[in-house]
């Protein structure tokens, strides 16, 4: 007990310390001391991390108490930490890919001047350790707060090169978008505190609380919940923040943006899962927008030409698996994707970052091509990410997409259907991307074409480290009708419960898997055969324009929410502000000078005048006097004598 | 004679003091007018004291009653001599630097 509170102590404060030591030491360090500061303290977290890990494998569950955050007569949130199966996993994946992360960025931030690149790395470490808050809270309220700290430090870093304007429009773009998400979460954790009065999980997440509350309660609260996680998790309608974040340095779209914040949302449905299991509206409405999300960023990554965007479409559309897993109740298959999916983008990520750094920032794929034997490494941990998104056995994708599909399946075909579609959408995009980049002849210019050039070993180090991850990351949920053991379903059960008996055959789930394996094998050749030779230029047919400009959603939303707001501040701006408020207060000071520029002509100067005023006022106080009964009664007497 | 012709004189004749120091601009007559305006005050409080020290003798009381008034008067007529010797010596400076005694001359202070 004693030990563990140590422990996670260490976890959580190695990257506060990174944060306020990059932070405040900014303009003194020098970029080798804020490098290895900055990683060193990530991997010390990371070691941390595997203890209590491991601690938890032997001893079970783990609370620690700090200090009670709000302790008052009708509600008590203490600052608790929870160290489980859950948690603990989250807590490996989020140090253990951050530290990856951190090592890349050494190396791929260097052109930047020392104190912006303290700022960066503090922002980093800042962003580790609101992470590991939202995973290690015991409650919602610690959760929340980390869920505030990783958006704060998401929207700092997209805008991190913030001379740009388009990056700062972005990053405002991310956090109100966010904001919005939060707001439902706000909501929920207070219906929870007005229903139950408490927000501990270990409180709140009971058969005893769930009695307490009404259908109407869960369908709400669960429901608010996952608006907050559509917002931070980027699903349909809050998901267009994802693709404009890519204004963020690469690394920080790996991290933030593909392998740890935006799965947040994923964890949180996950840790309360008994709620929305007993909610089948909510259910089905993160089924079927899970399901949409992951067709709609799919059609959309199709025809991008950005390297940055195809990955962050793609990774609104795994998102979206994740979403349909969760709603179907596979809560430990998507626990699994979130893993599985971690290490495969962001290793693409890094992968793509390579290859920017390669072409002096160029994002264009069009202009790429062949940079397979320029880049050996960098294309070769590429093409392992590839082949695990794309969902090929035995990489890790398939297994972990496989178990969504499965229960997806065994809830309503149609589900499945979709899904597979959306796979074999995977397997194409990333493979026309793939192809474009990597293949072909190379159509950049002849000064770039000199340049081209394997990057440090600081950079292709975590690449092979996170595609061996990616390679085989399955086996910790290898299914058990391929003789395995589910190895990750099996830590779980302390937080989803057993895994349910999804009902089908054998037999059917052989058919299932093979079925989605053949279309995305089929759709993989495809976009290799059609990209080998040429690139995609301006789309010409209907369809094809819809898809490039995004279904057209940023142009809705613009003309649907974002003028008529602008148009209604632009009214309070113009008619309130200006006519009604400046009127006011500009009329008081008006009418102040005005008048006494009146009244000061009394003051003339001449000593006759003042008496003359002192005397009517003696007159007039006369008057007064002469009314009160007094003064009357006396003279009254007077005249009678 | 009943107190109230006294008032009604006393009254008149610190109207016309108070008119005098407001409508005339010799410095002069305007010390006058004041010196007029305490002559009236004067006058009242002997008409009081008279009143009440009449009162008190036909309550059959000792007949020092209102000599208070009378001793006020006294003391105004002396400040009022004060008041005089000092006014007229500003009067007197005042036409020496000035050559004038019109008191709407002496606004230089004003601005």
């Amino acid at each position: 007990m004693g030990i563990m509170k140590v422990l996670v102590g260490f976890i959580i404060l190695w990257p506060l310390a990174g944060f306020l030591f990059n932070g405040l030491g900014r303009n003194y360090w020098s970029k080798k001391v804020i490098a290895y500061k900055a990683t060193g303290y990530i991997v010390a977290s990371f070691i941390a991390s595997v203890f209590a890990f491991l601690y938890v494998q032997k001893h079970g569950a783990i609370s620690v108490h700090y200090f009670d955050f709000i302790n008052t007569d009708t509600i008590k949130i203490p600052f608790d930490f929870k160290v489980d199966a859950l948690s603990a996993l989250f807590l490996l994946v989020i140090t253990g890919v951050g530290a990856l992360i951190h090592l890349y960025s050494t190396s791929y931030m260097k052109e930047e001047t020392a104190p912006h690149y303290a700022r960066y790395f503090s922002y980093l470490n800042l962003f580790i350790f609101s992470m590991l808050i939202l995973v290690l809270g015991d409650n919602f309220v610690v959760m929340f707060i980390g869920w505030e700290g990783v958006g704060l430090c998401s929207y700092l870093l997209i805008g991190y090169w913030f001379t740009n304007g388009n990056y700062n429009y972005a990053a405002k773009k991310a956090f109100i978008m966010n904001r919005i998400g939060d707001l439902g979460f706000l909501l929920a954790i207070f219906w929870l505190i007005v229903k139950l009065g408490s927000v501990n999980y270990n409180e709140v997440l009971t058969a005893t609380s769930l009695a307490k509350l009404s259908t109407t309660d869960i369908t709400g609260i669960t429901l608010l919940l996952f608006v907050g996680a559509m917002g931070k998790s980027a699903q349909i309608p809050l998901f267009t923040w994802l693709p404009d974040a890519m204004a963020g340095p690469t690394p920080v779209s790996a991290l933030i943006h593909a392998a740890t914040m935006v799965t947040a949302g994923i964890y949180m449905i996950t840790r309360s899962n008994i709620l929305f299991s007993h909610s089948e509206i909510t259910q089905n409405v993160i089924a079927i927008i899970g399901i949409s999300t992951a067709l709609l960023a799919a059609t959309i990554a199709i025809k991008q030409n950005d390297i940055k965007k195809v990955l962050a479409y793609s990774t609104v559309s795994q998102l979206g698996y994740m979403f349909l897993g969760l709603g179907v109740g596979a809560y430990s298959g998507a626990v699994f994707h979130v893993i599985t999916h971690a290490f495969f983008k962001a290793l693409l990520f890094l992968g793509a970052g390579s290859v920017i750094h390669a072409m002096h920032h160029e994002q264009d794929i069009r202009k790429m091509g062949g940079l397979k034997s320029k880049l050996p490494i960098t294309h070769l941990t590429f093409l392992i990410g590839c082949i695990a998104i794309a969902g090929v056995p035995p990489f890790s994708g398939f297994f972990s997409k496989d178990e969504i599909l499965a229960a997806a399946f065994a809830k309503s075909p149609i589900y499945w259907v979709l899904g597979v579609i959306g796979a074999a959408m995977t397997a194409f995009y990333m493979f026309r991307l793939y192809t474009t980049t990597f293949l072909g002849n190379f159509r950049g210019t002849i000064d770039q074409e000199s340049h081209l050039h394997e990057s440090p070993v600081a950079m292709t180090l975590p690449l092979i480290l996170l595609a061996v991850a990616s390679a085989l990351a399955g086996a910790i949920g290898f299914p058990e009708i391929m003789g395995g053991h589910h190895w990750l379903s099996h830590q779980l059960i302390p937080i989803v419960g057993e895994p349910h008996e999804l009902g089908l055959a054998h037999s059917i789930e052989w058919v299932l898997m093979s079925v989605s394996v053949s279309i995305a094998c089929i759709a993989l050749v495809l976009a290799i055969f059609i990209y080998k030779k040429k690139t995609d230029e301006e789309p010409t047919t209907l369809v094809g324009k819809f898809f490039y400009h995004k279904w057209h959603i940023d142009e809705l939303y613009n003309q649907a929410i974002v003028q008529p707001l602008n148009r209604f501040a632009g009214f309070l701006k113009y008619v309130i502000e200006k006519k009604v408020i400046d009127g006011a207060v500009n009329g008081t000071g008006k009418m102040v000078q005005y008048s006494a520029r009146k009244v000061r002509l009394i003051q003339n100067g001449q000593v006759g005048y003042y008496i003359l005023f002192m005397v009517v006022g003696i007159i007039l106080l006369f008057m007064i006097w002469f009314n009160d009964t007094k003064i009357l009664f006396f003279f009254n007497k007077l005249t009678k004598n | 004679m009943p107190i109230q012709y006294y008032i009604y004189f006393c009254l008149a004749l610190f109207s016309l003091g108070v008119v005098g120091v407001l409508t005339r601009r010799n410095a002069i007559i305007v010390f006058m007018c004041i010196e007029l305006m305490l002559n009236a005050v004067n006058l009242i409080l002997v008409a009081f004291s008279k009143m009440h020290s009449g009162i008190a003798a036909q309550n059959g009381a000792t007949n020092t009653a209102g000599i208070d008034a009378q001793i006020f008067v006294f003391f105004i007529m002396v400040v009022a001599a004060a008041e005089v010797s000092i006014g007229l010596a500003i009067i007197v400076m005042m036409y020496r630097n000035t050559r004038s005694i019109d008191i709407n001359f002496l606004n230089r202070l004003k601005n």
